[in-house]
């Protein structure tokens, strides 16, 4: 009120006011891009440097063993020379699996749960406690499947190993289901409220919106989010070096002591190996395996949200 | 039905026309502390096209919705007084409550077909409620797409997705999508106001011609619309049914003040 009866400023004096500092915007504009593409360099540049390192000294490791005896061979003992990688990759899918088997159901079903049934309290509270669990760090993890999930799991089958992968999968899986639930809960809630109303008019029942039309339409967002867990589990580290054991077994059954890809680096990379042994190289080896696993992975969510995407 | 009966031996002629297919009765509807409907008393005739006019907020949308029960099971939402369809409370049974959508179709004011095929969205109605066989569900498919007057334009992309078409197009794919369950009665929330005028008109063609077999209740801020289509208006204001009549007597004839300048626009 004041200011339109005094007229002491005029919008368009100020527009011009800035208009003649204008040169010094003109650097900033030209400024920030240049520093934001930087950014953007270096990780690319870092991404590049990783892999080109993980070549590097694959190839060298490759020079020494050849890719079958790596890829086909059954037995993996690097110390006396055994470089057959199989046993450690049947371990860290072992291990991917039994923590899918988890994780899917549990966090599919908290996912409509919350997106579809909770009341708008309910979800203020149990999504929070969802993110708490996402962010507990994983040796803590590893050290609740080892002494808290295994002797339960003992007292149910006898037989199991201390160090075993059955114990460690289903943690591993309790790790991931908050990525499940979380990221699925977005891709459902995202789909827009007039769908299930044109859903529910035609008489369906709040279960039949959520499963005909609700999960459809968020699929390519659950699929990411389940892709995206599972190549979490593919990576994990701590909890299988904790509480899987570190026993390259050629086995499919959880009951064993396993190890996986990346139990095996912790192992190699923690113990005395010395720089430029046979050991030393397949570390590298057996990370670009692992990145190979990963990277397939993504190429695949990628795909399947390209080819499952539902637009509304 | 008993009155209706007596007035069947009176006037045989009289029953048709007035017999109602909703009677909404004392009807007050809350969302939280905040009354949205004062009070209406309104009966919906049987195979008519009713319309319902009234400025912005005035509850055009939340009395519609009350008919499929689409608002009162909101958190916070309040009712009191009685709708009956077919001379049945349908607040009393809540498990009625998909059964009533099955009978009381709607087509909401954006086109909103799910994000599948045009056959898939059509024949998602009949899926639902159990009908599972290949030809029968084409048949169905085909009928509710010819009755919504778009069997032509669509018959040779029925496997693309809905969001391919046009506005005009989705919104007679969600008329089909309605259709194709067959009730009795078809509320449609403002089903032009985002449409061009040519699918408009289509759109109003083809209300007119649905009359036939079903009766109709639309929303509309459109007065010449409802004026062109409808056989009775009710116009509504704060909450309140102000008046409800044959239409031609509503814009030719109104009774209430607040008709008369509402549809002359001399509206506050
Ligand atoms: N879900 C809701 N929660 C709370 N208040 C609501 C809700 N829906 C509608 N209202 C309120 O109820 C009143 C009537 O709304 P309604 O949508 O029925 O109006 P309308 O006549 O359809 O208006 P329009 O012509 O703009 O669509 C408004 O005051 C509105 O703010
Ligand atoms: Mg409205």
């Amino acid at each position: 009120m004041n200011t339109h009866q005094e007229h002491k400023y005029s919008v368009q004096e100020m527009i011009s006011d800035k208009k003649s500092k204008k040169n010094l915007f003109n650097v900033t504009e030209k400024i920030v891009p240049l520093f934001l593409l930087l950014c953007a360099v270096i990780s690319v540049l870092t991404t590049a440097g990783i892999l080109f390192t993980l070549l590097r000294e694959s190839i060298t490791f490759f020079s020494e063993v050849s890719l079958a005896e790596f890829y086909l061979g059954t037995q993996w003992s690097p110390w006396s020379g055994k470089f057959g990688v199989f046993p450690l990759i049947t371990g860290t899918l072992l291990i991917t699996a039994i923590a899918t088997c988890v994780a899917l159901p549990i966090g599919i079903a908290s996912a409509i749960y919350l997106s579809e049934y909770a009341s708008n309290r309910s979800r203020k509270i149990i999504k929070p406690i969802l993110e708490i669990l996402a962010g507990i760090p994983t040796v803590v993890y590893g050290f609740f499947a080892l002494t808290f999930v295994t002797p339960i799991l003992q007292s149910v089958f006898p037989e199991l190993k201390i160090f075993n992968a059955l114990s460690a999968g289903i943690v591993v899986g309790i790790m991931i289901t908050p990525m499940i639930a979380s990221l699925s809960e977005d891709a459902m809630n995202s789909v827009p409220n007039r769908l299930r109303e044109g859903a529910m008019a035609l008489g369906s029942t709040k279960l039949e919106v959520t499963i005909k039309v609700i999960i459809p339409a968020a699929l390519s967002g659950i699929i990411a989010s389940i892709v995206l867990a599972v190549s979490r589990a593919l990576g994990e580290t701590m909890i299988v070096t904790i509480a899987a054991g570190a026993t390259p077994n050629l086995t499919f059954d959880p009951m064993q002591s396993i190890q996986t890809l990346t139990a095996f680096i912790v192992q190699g990379a923690t113990g005395d190996t010395s720089y430029g042994s046979n050991i030393y190289f397949s570390i590298y080896a057996v990370g670009i395996t692992l990145f190979v696993f990963t990277f397939a992975m993504n190429l695949f969510a990628q795909y399947i949200s390209r080819k499952f995407r539902e637009d509304y | 039905m008993s009155v209706a009966m007596i007035d069947e031996k009176v006037e045989g002629e009289i029953v048709e026309k007035n017999s109602s297919i909703f009677k909404i009765e004392d009807f007050n509807l809350w969302y939280g502390t905040n009354q949205a409907i004062y009070g209406v008393n309104l009966s919906i005739p049987q195979n008519k096209i009713t319309a319902v006019i009234g400025p912005s907020g005035c509850g055009k949308s939340t009395l519609l919705k009350t008919l499929n029960r689409m608002n009162d099971m909101i958190p916070g939402v309040r009712t009191s007084g009685q709708v009956m369809y077919n001379n049945q409370d349908i607040f009393r049974n809540k498990q009625m409550v998909e059964e009533l959508r099955t009978q009381v179709g709607m087509v909401f004011q954006k086109p909103n077909p799910f994000p599948k095929s045009i056959y898939d969205n059509v024949a998602y109605g009949p899926r639902i409620h159990g009908i599972k066989k290949k030809k029968v569900l084409d048949e169905i498919v085909e009928n509710s797409l010819k009755g919504a007057a778009i069997w032509d334009e669509v018959k040779d992309r029925l496997n693309q997705n809905a969001f391919s078409l046009s506005g005009g197009q989705q919104q007679r794919v969600c008329i089909a999508r309605c259709l194709a369950i067959e009730p009795d009665v078809i509320l449609m929330d403002e089903p032009t106001s985002a449409l061009d005028p040519i699918s408009t008109s289509k759109i109003e063609e083809l209300i007119k011609e649905l009359k036939n077999n079903y009766t109709i209740v639309i929303v509309t801020h459109n007065m010449q619309q409802a004026a062109r289509i409808s056989d009775k208006t009710a116009f509504m204001l704060n909450g309140e049914l102000v008046e409800f009549t044959d239409t031609d007597r509503l814009f030719s004839n109104p009774k209430d003040k607040r008709t008369e300048d509402y549809i002359t626009g001399r509206f506050g």
